[in-house]
């Protein structure tokens, strides 16, 4: 039996330094493609085994994730309907506008929290074993994409119901609706690791999500009159979400600049937050008991 | 080209320092990352308020072949080393290459969900491990051969004992081929037939990786190792000689008390005794046992059981095997014995003592880890006893 022994020359050598990997950027941007290329097959497997495990304990099962935003819709309708919570004219009814709203804006909240997330649910092993850690983000996108086609159904559900029609833009909508996420996940990815510090992140977060959901048009046409029209122009979420309502109602956009301001910040944004993330990682590493 | 002189793990100079306050902890975290950002050179720095050296000034070269064990003191520094080797946490000084893949042995069911049925753990543990889902398909079947779990696989991990549940992990993680292994004491859990197998298995790898193992029983490193490295509150003090370092890491952890002496009703321990603390090769060891008894008891004999330093039992003397029954009487007693021939090899040594009454059950005086004796100059060195 032949035994071959690699000799020194074909292995892969790594030196590890106090040094800022910032020191050494090409290698760091090496390292970084490499890293989220050998992340594919683990970030997959997480995904599977989470969304196998979400619901498997539970009797009504996938219909969880219907829920949430139909009584999100169903609330605000009947609010609107008894003139409690009135928003004036919408391009098409009111339970569809608040459902596409509603949906939008769950894919980008969840974006948002699935860093964090994803990371406190991997601490024990995160200390412990080396593995390339992209693939906590990429699954935890995953399982928001996941939840988001499920809902989607829902959308198709409503539209059907009331019989509207969409304009050719509807092809545009997935842009948009990736590009909320990515603004979700690029704010998840930069506060990170203070979130894996300070759990004041993980607490404040939620209640921030509540009350930044009321301060965009979500359940309400965006306003014009100022000082409300700040609502849309300060908040970065609004020209995605009314753009991308837009592509799938009207077809006349009203934000196209800001639409594409943002996301351009927000791909900018997310690659230093990638790059942070995994300067960060280490000394996070050491401070967290496992 | 000789592939066995290959340095594949080059430690030069390593520290790494941590901090005991948990405020300042996360303080120093911030901090750091700021360092990290603003591109500093990070080298050398001094210790802040709170810190401590968890380990200072660390240098070793691992080549293929060598199974290196890691042995100290908890707290000492060793899985810290392991940490820096595995790339978790970033030396402060010092630079460490490493020349291969890494493969680690440290946390055994990593990224298992325990509502998960076994043979979804195995294909999440082994992408977690770096294994492909190809090469799982393929060696799924050993694995669970290994892990004896067949009538288990389909069943939610939750369900499993912690023993198959590690053997479960350990038979997923034993498919990795690094080419340095890093071990960190999983092995202690398990049942018997388990850790055989799980040696078993690692003592087949040791040829063609750099191993790295850490671990509390000497029994374990001895079996393993062919060198060892002390560690004392963060700092290298033996690299060497796996012996000479158990030897070293014992009387470091040797400690005064610990003397449990235990009487039955009617009797008391007022002395035992070693009266020649030292000796040689075949020579003998005279005691003696002062106490005394409420009654009179007949038929009792004396177990002198010879251990190591650390309490590993390791010989056994009975009077009864020599046919010696001794008569406590009522009032005060002095037995003096000597026991000739003794064979054992160099190396300090204790001794748990027994008075017992016959039939060997009922335990009349106990003095455990109570005296002290060593051998010199004998003529066996490696083996405890020789047939």
């Amino acid at each position: 039996m032949e035994e071959t022994l690699k000799t020194t020359e074909e292995l892969p050598e790594v030196v590890y330094t106090p040094e800022s990997q910032l020191r050494k950027p090409r290698q760091l941007l090496k390292s970084m493609w490499h890293d989220l290329m050998a992340s594919r097959e683990l970030a997959w497997r997480l995904f599977v085994r989470n969304i196998s495990a979400m619901y498997r304990q539970t009797m009504l099962g996938y219909v969880w994730a219907f829920l949430p935003p139909v009584f999100t819709t169903l609330t605000f309708v009947f609010l609107n309907s008894q003139k409690i919570f009135s928003v004036g004219e919408t391009d098409i009814p009111y339970p569809a506008y608040v459902m596409i709203g509603t949906l939008l804006w769950q894919g980008f909240a969840d974006a948002m929290n699935s860093p964090l997330r994803m990371i406190n649910q991997s601490k024990s092993f995160l200390a412990k074993i080396n593995f390339p850690r992209e693939a906590l983000i990429l699954a935890g996108i995953g399982e928001v994409l996941f939840n988001f086609a499920i809902r989607l159904i829902l959308l198709f559900i409503v539209f059907f119901w009331y019989k509207i029609s969409v304009p050719m833009t509807v092809f545009w909508a997935p842009l948009g609706i990736l590009a909320m996420m990515a603004l979700g996940l690029m704010f998840g990815v930069l506060l990170a690791p203070l979130g894996v510090l300070y759990q004041d992140i993980e607490k404040g977060l939620p209640l921030i999500t509540g009350m930044w959901m009321f301060l965009t048009p979500v359940v309400y046409p965006p306003p014009t009159g100022w000082p409300a029209s700040l609502l849309s122009s300060l908040n970065p979420v609004s020209p995605l979400l009314i753009t991308t309502r837009e592509m799938i109602t009207t077809g006349n956009f009203t934000h196209l600049t800001g639409f594409i301001v943002i996301i351009g910040l927000t791909l900018t944004l997310l690659f230093i937050g990638w790059i942070l993330y995994r300067l960060a990682l280490p000394h996070l590493i050491e401070r967290i008991s496992a | 080209m000789n592939k066995n002189n290959e340095v594949l793990v080059k430690v030069e100079n390593v520290s790494k320092k941590f901090c005991r306050d948990l405020k300042k902890s996360l303080l120093y975290g911030l901090t750091d990352i700021a360092g990290e950002i603003t591109g500093r050179n990070n080298h050398n720095r001094d210790l802040r308020p709170k810190e401590f050296w968890a380990l200072k000034d660390i240098s070793f070269e691992l080549k293929r072949g060598e199974v290196l064990g890691l042995i100290g003191r908890n707290g000492a520094g060793k899985t810290t080393l392991l940490k820096v080797l595995n790339n978790l946490i970033k030396p402060d000084s010092g630079r460490v290459t490493m020349r291969g893949r890494v493969g680690a042995l440290i946390a055994l069911g990593a990224g298992f969900n325990p509502i998960l049925t076994g043979r979804e753990n195995v294909y999440v543990n082994g992408a977690v491990l770096g294994l492909t889902k190809k090469e799982i398909d393929v060696k799924f079947d050993e694995i669970v051969d290994f892990a004896e779990l067949w009538e288990f696989i389909d069943t939610p991990v939750q369900s499993y004992s912690s023993g198959m549940q590690v053997r479960l992990g350990f038979a997923v993680a034993s498919n990795m081929e690094p080419e340095i292994f890093l071990i960190d004491e999983i092995l202690a859990v398990g049942d018997r037939a388990f850790r055989l197998r799980c040696f078993n298995h690692i003592s087949k790898l040791v040829n063609s990786t750099a191993t790295v193992l850490v671990s509390h029983s000497m029994f374990n490193i001895s079996q393993v190792c062919n060198r060892v490295i002390v560690f004392d509150g963060g700092n290298q003090v033996f690299d060497g000689d796996v012996q000479k370092g158990i030897s070293l890491y014992n009387t470091a952890t040797e400690y005064e008390t610990e003397k449990l002496i235990y009487t039955s009703k009617g009797l008391s321990l007022n002395k035992f005794e070693i009266l020649d603390k030292e000796i040689t090769w075949d020579g003998e060891l005279k005691f003696i046992l002062d106490f005394n008894s409420d009654n009179n008891i007949d038929n009792t004999f004396v177990r002198f059981i010879v251990t190591q330093i650390d309490g590993n039992v390791i010989a056994e003397w009975r009077s009864s095997y020599h046919d010696i029954y001794c008569s406590v009487k009522k009032g005060s007693n002095l037995f003096e014995i000597i026991i000739k021939n003794i064979r054992l090899r160099n190396d300090k040594y204790k001794v748990n003592l027994i008075l017992t009454k016959g039939s060997g059950s009922e335990y009349l005086i106990t003095a455990h880890q109570s005296a002290e004796f060593s051998v010199k100059d004998s003529l066996f060195t490696s083996s405890d006893y020789v047939i």
